[in-house]
């Protein structure tokens, strides 16, 4: 069951993501990124993270895909992108992407040999992960509250009409 | 059960899609998005070697990075529209301005 759930959930976010990689349109572009996200929280609920399986949905499903789908509509591009993309790029970046896959797999051939499925125990329930955070974690948390208020202040301020004159 | 391998080639192969789109799409927001596709690749590795090692660090990680996500989509987006505002365009090949 939970084998062909992978199988299910890794051919939709491949799929989705060449989707977005093919189509011009960067709504639909913005919709594939949504699927491929929700298959991620997939991902994760199945790999014994049902917290972060929750968050992504929420935060990157939903709370940043819906700022992107808003700043879609707001730039509103009346002629679509030109499609004259020059050719060589494409094969450029095929080549790079070939590399860099071979690369990755030999990188991670040493991790798989050590790699076991741990112990049975449950991890990742939002009680541990909540004692964590306001224990060890403290200091990362509280900087990251000061990161995202620094943020929300600076986007505001960098997209505020100036009235000068 | 499935091998936590699998997982790992998934996510470079999610890495190296996304890494594609960077370098094949000519709009900033899709571009954009593809950077948000390698860091999600990059979290399931987290998760994956979290869960091999039994360990929640992974996972903590993992909300770090998707907090720091959120912060930087917001400030880039404000960017995007920035520029959009004073070029008109967000092409790309039209953003020239640090070319001599």
């Amino acid at each position: 069951m939970a084998q062909f759930l992978f199988f299910l959930l890794a051919i939709v976010c491949i799929a989705s993501v060449l989707g977005m990689i093919i189509s011009k349109n960067q709504a639909y572009n913005a919709l594939f990124l949504i699927l491929a996200f929700a298959c991620m929280g997939g991902f994760f609920a199945l790999l014994d993270a049902p917290f972060i399986a929750v968050v992504q949905i929420i935060i990157y499903a939903g709370a940043i895909m819906i700022l992107f789908i808003f700043v879609i509509m707001m730039i509103n591009l009346r002629e679509g992108l030109s499609p004259e993309r020059k050719k060589w790029t494409l094969y450029f970046a095929l080549g790079i992407a070939v590399v860099l896959i071979v690369e990755l797999i030999l990188t991670m051939k040493a991790a798989f040999s050590p790699l076991k499925s741990g112990g049975i125990e449950k991890i990742g329930s939002p009680t541990d992960i909540g004692r964590l955070l306001f224990t060890e974690y403290l200091y990362p948390f509280e900087i990251t509250s000061i990161l995202i208020i620094a943020a929300l202040v600076g986007a505001i301020v960098l997209v505020k009409k100036r009235d000068k004159e | 059960m499935i091998p936590l391998s699998y997982f790992l080639i998934l996510s470079a192969v999610l890495f190296v899609l996304g890494a594609v789109a960077f370098f094949v799409k000519r709009d900033l927001i899709t571009m954009f998005m593809a950077v948000e596709v390698m860091l999600n690749a990059a979290n399931l590795a987290f998760i994956t070697f979290a869960k091999s090692a039994s360990s929640i660090d992974g996972q903590i990680i993992v909300f770090f990075i998707i907090t720091v996500a959120a912060a930087e989509a917001a400030v880039g987006l404000a960017i995007i529209l920035l520029i959009f505002r004073q070029k008109k365009t967000i092409k790309s090949e039209d953003i020239n301005l640090m070319k001599g």
